[in-house]
């Protein structure tokens, strides 16, 4: 089977004639399918982290690019100089404002998941439940807003959260409330903006959790005494379990780096480390300072996350 | 029961209240007359003129038209090779990397991915002076790179649902692996990889964030014109565009669902 023969290629020991069947059993072909997008995503995906950890390790300096390069030397005096700046990292323990910035990123993310999940069940339950041509019908307008464009999602929100805007219009018209509230530039106008955006990445899991489940199952509950409540707890979420850790990972993921909600609906106070990363790049034009964030960023956010969604991958396998 | 089924109807319709209302008010409020975008006065087609006036829109508007389809074309391309490989190609050496280098793009935040990229092309500039300044090709590399990491997961996950006889038994009668991929297998995920060029498309124009790092002065892309207009506050050109992008969504949503529709009619006719 020619598909097989070409994996010799990655085996090969050292010796000639080894390595002189290495060469035949090449399938030039085959290898051209694997080297290209390995080739593509090591140039452009992983050597950049390298990049990044390099930068972070220099100073920031009047220049063009704007840092210092780690690397002195002088061929005739021959003497090659290392410096390594651990200032940045330094600053980033010492200055309680990143840390603050990390929790509060971890925060805002876990009780806007935590939002997301209570507003999709519903919207889940009824899908899973409605008859197939209704189905079809409500899973699309679930997935409509996915596709129009997430920042103008984000700017709908804006006008729908001013002083005076159409929420507080219409509270001030049923008398609800005598003066404006506000809503926009506050961290609650964040969380909506999360639960409105990141919505269909929870409804579907779920629904193709809840879709699996034995109805009868509720039945016999009943049955047997069980108040809805009752058997809710017992009988549906468990059932849900594995739509609801996907979908809240789903959900948590890009939440937690996000730049774009925090940006436009959150307040000056409203503190992410997406943000954090952007102005320090943007505004203060410290490369080496935003370097530094996103490396411990990609360690305390991003490598756990990528364990955990492994070690989920795995259950899921088996 | 009749209770529950009330509560969860209402609840489940506050949901679709909560996702569509936001957009009807902006759609409503693009075809205000006043510039006080709170303040109805009227209808009118005012704003729609003056979006299509408007040059830096335009212009912006294009160019990120343009870049979405060479990313997600090339990205599409890369994505099915690279998800072809890992659900084909049996084990190989460096297979689990491959496998993480794939995934990782996508719980990546967006600001590390473009902050990285930057920080690429400015030291391979420094070190081999490519790419000379940045601009739309930066912006692409980077939209391909992201984008075909979705590609190769719907690709591979249409591959490992597909039931293989049909590609051994290509095998067997003595297909070369080209023309077993172009004649066999690629028919069988050509709905994946449709889905996938999609997805990759409207990510590469949605994009805000990657974008702005590694794009270059005089390469605006759409998300980041309207990202510097509507940082000021409301504006009704915005709400215009805002709202023939919805419509162009929902007309091309209502045709899939038609066509998905029509394709089980005939499915369950012939049985």
């Amino acid at each position: 089977m020619s598909i097989q023969t070409g994996s010799a290629w990655v085996d090969g020991s050292g010796s000639r004639l080894a390595k002189y069947n290495f060469l035949r059993s090449i399938n030039w072909g085959r290898f051209a399918v694997l080297a290209v997008p390995s080739v593509w995503l090591a140039i452009f995906f992983f050597i950049p982290f390298l990049v990044v950890f390099k930068i972070s390790l220099s100073e920031t300096a009047i220049a063009v690019p704007p840092y210092t390069s780690l690397l002195e030397w002088d061929l005739e005096e021959a003497y090659v100089n290392l410096k390594i700046n651990l200032g940045n990292y330094l600053f980033l323990f010492e200055d309680t404002f990143y840390l603050d910035a990390y929790l509060s990123s971890v925060k805002i993310a876990s009780i806007s998941t935590f939002l997301t999940l209570i507003v999709a069940f519903p919207i889940a339950y009824l899908i899973a439940r409605s008859s197939p041509s209704r189905r079809a019908l409500l899973l699309s307008l679930v997935i409509l807003p996915f596709w129009t464009s997430f920042l103008l999602r984000v700017y709908a929100w804006m006008g729908f959260l001013k002083k005076n805007g159409l929420v507080n219009e219409t509270l001030l018209g049923l008398g609800i409330i005598d003066q404006p509230l506000t809503m926009l530039q506050t961290d609650f106008a964040v969380y909506i903006g999360i639960v409105y955006t990141y919505l269909p990445f929870m409804v579907l899991p779920l629904y193709s959790a809840l879709e699996k489940m034995d109805m009868t199952l509720l039945e016999a509950a009943e049955d047997l005494g069980a108040k809805p409540a009752i058997s809710f707890f017992l009988i549906t979420v468990p059932m849900a379990l594995p739509g609801i850790i996907a979908g809240c990972l789903l959900v948590f993921i890009p939440a937690v780096g996000e730049f774009v909600i925090p940006a436009l609906l959150g307040g000056s106070d409203t503190l992410m480390i997406g943000r954090v990363l952007w102005d320090e790049f943007f505004l203060n034009r410290d490369w080496p300072m935003a370097s530094a964030v996103a490396i411990v960023m990609l360690i305390v956010l991003v490598l756990p996350i990528m364990l955990i969604r492994n070690s989920q991958g795995k259950e899921e396998a088996v | 029961m009749k209770r529950r089924s009330l509560f969860l109807n209402t609840t489940a319709a506050m949901g679709f209240i909560f996702l569509y209302a936001p957009m009807i008010a902006l759609i409503v409020y693009s075809f205000n007359k006043s510039k006080l975008v709170t303040v109805w006065g009227g209808w009118s087609l005012k704003w729609y003129g003056e979006l299509f006036r408007n040059e830096q829109i335009i212009d912006a508007a294009l160019l990120s038209l343009k870049i979405a389809f060479i990313s997600a074309s090339v990205a599409v391309v890369m994505g099915t090779m690279a998800g072809y490989v890992l659900s084909r190609f049996g084990p190989f050496r460096g297979k689990m990397i491959l496998s993480g280098w794939i995934t990782a793009p996508l719980v990546m935040p967006e600001v590390i991915t473009g902050l990285s990229l930057l920080l690429l092309f400015v030291a391979m500039e420094g070190m081999f002076g490519w790419p000379s300044g940045r601009g739309t090709g930066t912006i692409i590399i980077a939209h391909v790179t992201f984008c075909m990491a979705y590609v190769a997961v719907i690709v591979q996950s249409r591959l490992s649902q597909l039931d293989e006889t049909l590609e051994e038994a290509a095998m067997d009668l003595g297909a070369k692996p080209s023309s077993l991929f172009f004649l066999v297998t690629l028919p069988m995920i050509a709905p994946a990889i449709i889905s996938g060029w999609l997805l990759s498309f409207t990510l590469s124009l949605d994009d805000l964030v990657i974008a702005s790092f590694v794009s270059g002065p005089g390469n605006s892309t759409l998300p980041m014109v309207i990202f510097s207009k509507v940082r000021l506050g409301v504006s009704p050109e915005v709400n215009a565009l805002a709202t023939l992008m919805i419509l162009v969504v929902a007309i091309g949503v209502v045709a899939a669902m038609f066509q998905m529709r029509r394709q089980a009619k005939l499915l369950g006719s012939q049985e």
